[in-house]
């Protein structure tokens, strides 16, 4: 679990044994990541040539960062054995607090009381989870109605309000700089780069690992378990809030429901970049290629005008197929 | 057995007592979950007067998909798995039987249902197939193969249409009996027992047991245990297509989007007293834990709440409930 590095100089003649292949797969599984993500941009500009452009990839990672902010949650969720089933709920609540909030206290008080209700969902999760030891899926769940139910009803208080999505908001999450270069980038960079980083260095990301490759050892060790669950769905909320966000600036409206059909690509997203669901092993770097590669395929299916049916059943079989290879590459055995 | 010397008679009756005793023990959880459906009755009946025969009906008819997809889930996690495309897979059977049943005599009708059912059973056998030779999580295979059951559905019917057999709809509605019967009932006492009995009866539902709480153990008792787990997702396919036929009988079409029922069915699943863990907990309980689910929900409207604070409610419930329920585990495990 030392996530070792082999650099570039020695990885290079050991290419040739399928032994060594296996340990760069493992080790550096956004090695592999990266070439389907090419495959599939080529396959794209094949399918109907000319599509991918400067703006197509600008469109295509401005899609593709709010599934990677929620895989972000799933990712450090699993790195411990946990998963959270609430993001996307939460998210959508993000983003319909900051619709209704913004407009009375303006942008800044806004996004912070959206940001503080995030919290406390997750704080219940954390609750739940690290004190009373219930199912992650199980806890996280329940904390995803009781999200959606509030805010239905909060939408019932508020509905001759309004919902308006600030100027600023929508900036950040839909407009470009220099006509390509999607703003969220200013957002998603750095938070990426310290999710990567405390994942690498920090002791709180060590602690994750050291808690999904062994609670038990983990525990013996002096780690105060519940302490790194309560902050960890904490974070993961904060981060889904975030995620909400963003997603009511990419499509400007912000609806009680308006993130939920992220929630099964966002846990997808952190299996095909090789996170373990049971925890121990994976990273951040390869669920931002896979949420990357989700969108890509997404658009790709669209442009070859396949009914929806097909589109659905192909995600999946893709989902499966690098799931497979994974388990195929990586096992030891 | 030790005290029987002087006082036989007495002995017999602690024995008994006993017996009894250890009986509610082992099923406190399942007891409890009658006693609160119960106790949810009367309250109902309470708030709500004319709640009667008609109600207990709707409460039938309302739990019918629900009851069977869980049942279905419940055998699955006691094998120590878990299926997240059981919604889909109840949309794909739902709208292939309604795409087939469209003009169609009722014999041939007939022939639809078996169809769906086998179609149900390969279904989860591709599912329990897939987990067994990739060896990826359950979670995730089943995760991904939600999407393709759903896409399969859109592809049999891209809008919602097809029909129902007239005696498939008669199936459902009405009572049988007394009106205190509600035909759903029967169907839900009837699938349940189907799959109770040889769970608890038969070495097949045995292995389910054994695969589920400790697999090495398993294996080296001589269980197969990967076709033990093809065999637990098949039959949770089943329960599931008997899921997707109860749409069909409910609503008389096919409806090509997964409903809510995959949190569903694992909410009834937890709360019924099946461990997530696998090999623990019964499908009675998982039966009953979808009537006190429907039954709040029905209570809420009946109170005039605000219709949107059930799904609060419901959360709330599943939480508190499995906290409760975890910290009952850990006091008995300590004393």
């Amino acid at each position: 679990m030392t996530g070792t590095s082999t650099t570039a100089g020695d990885s290079g003649p050991r290419w040739a044994s399928a032994a060594a292949l296996r340990r760069v797969v493992r080790d550096q599984p956004v090695l592999p990541l990266l070439a389907l993500l090419v495959a599939l941009v080529v396959a794209m500009q094949l399918v109907q040539p000319g599509t991918v452009s400067p703006a197509w990839i600008g469109t295509s990672i401005k899609l593709a960062i709010p599934l990677a902010i929620l895989a972000a949650c799933q990712t450090l969720t699993m790195l411990t054995g946990g998963i959270d089933l609430s993001v996307a709920f939460v998210a959508s609540m993000s983003a319909y607090l900051i619709a209704t909030q913004a407009p009375i206290h303006g942008p800044v008080l806004g996004v912070m009381l959206a940001l503080l209700a995030c919290a406390l969902a997750g704080l219940g999760n954390g609750i739940g989870v690290g004190i009373f030891r219930v199912h992650p899926l199980i806890m996280t769940l329940g904390t995803g109605l009781v999200v959606v139910g509030l805010m239905t009803v909060y939408q019932v208080e508020v509905v001759s309000q309004g919902a308006k999505v600030p100027a600023e908001i929508t900036w950040i999450g839909g407009a470009n700089s220099f006509g390509v270069v999607p703003n969220a980038l200013l957002l998603f960079v750095p938070l990426a780069a310290l999710i990567l980083w405390v994942l690498r260095r920090w002791g709180f990301g060590r602690l994750l690992f050291a808690i999904g490759d062994n609670e038990g050892a983990a525990r013996l060790a002096g780690v105060r378990v519940w302490a790194v669950h309560l902050t960890l769905y904490v974070i993961s909320a904060l981060l889904a809030g975030i995620a909400g966000l963003v997603v009511a600036g990419v499509t400007n409206v912000a609806t009680v429901t308006l993130a939920e059909r992220y929630l099964l690509p966002s846990v997808a997203a952190a299996v095909i970049g090789g996170t373990s669901i049971f925890g121990g092993r994976g990273g951040y770097a390869g669920s931002i290629v896979g949420a990357l590669i989700l969108t890509v395929l997404t658009s790709l299916l669209t442009v070859m005008r396949m009914p929806e049916g097909v589109r659905l059943v192909l995600f999946g079989a893709m989902i499966a197929a690098v799931a497979a290879a994974y388990t195929r590459i990586t096992e030891e055995r | 057995m030790s005290a029987s010397v002087d006082a036989p008679g007495l002995a017999a009756g602690t024995d008994l007592w006993r017996t009894v005793a250890r009986t509610v023990r082992r099923n406190a959880w399942t007891l409890g979950l009658l006693g609160l459906l119960v106790v949810l009755l009367g309250v109902t009946h309470a708030i709500q007067p004319s709640y009667g025969a008609a109600g207990v009906e709707s409460l039938a008819k309302a739990a019918l998909p629900v009851a069977l997809v869980a049942v279905g889930q419940a055998i699955v996690v006691i094998a120590g798995g878990i299926d997240l495309s059981v919604a889909s897979m109840m949309a794909l059977t739902n709208v292939t039987a309604a795409a087939l049943m469209k003009g169609t005599s009722d014999e041939a009708a007939v022939l639809v249902v078996v169809a769906v059912l086998v179609l149900g059973i390969a279904l989860g056998a591709i599912n329990g197939t897939l987990v067994v030779l990739t060896r990826v999580p359950d979670i995730v295979v089943t995760l991904a193969m939600s999407f393709v059951w759903a896409g399969a559905a859109l592809l049999v019917l891209s809008t919602p249409g097809g029909a129902a057999a007239q005696w498939l709809r008669d199936l459902y509605n009405g009572t049988v009996g007394s009106e205190w019967l509600p035909k759903a009932l029967v169907l839900i006492v009837v699938a349940a027992a189907l799959a109770w009995v040889p769970l608890r009866r038969t070495r097949m539902g045995l292995v389910f047991y054994a695969i589920g709480s400790d697999k090495l153990a398993a294996f080296r008792s001589g269980v197969d245990i990967r076709r033990t787990k093809v065999a637990s997702y098949a039959l949770c396919g089943l329960f599931s297509a008997m899921g997707g036929l109860a749409i069909t009988m409910a609503t008389g079409t096919g409806i090509p989007v997964p409903g809510p029922y995959t949190l569903a069915s694992v909410a009834a699943v937890v709360l019924g007293g099946v461990s997530l863990a696998g090999g623990r907990g019964g499908l009675v309980g998982v039966v009953l834990a979808v009537f006190v689910l429907r039954l709040v929900r029905a209570d809420l409207v009946f109170l005039g709440i605000d219709p949107n604070f059930t799904t609060v409610i419901e959360g709330l419930t599943m939480v508190i409930v499995v906290m409760v329920g975890a910290m009952l585990a850990m006091r008995s495990r300590r004393g």
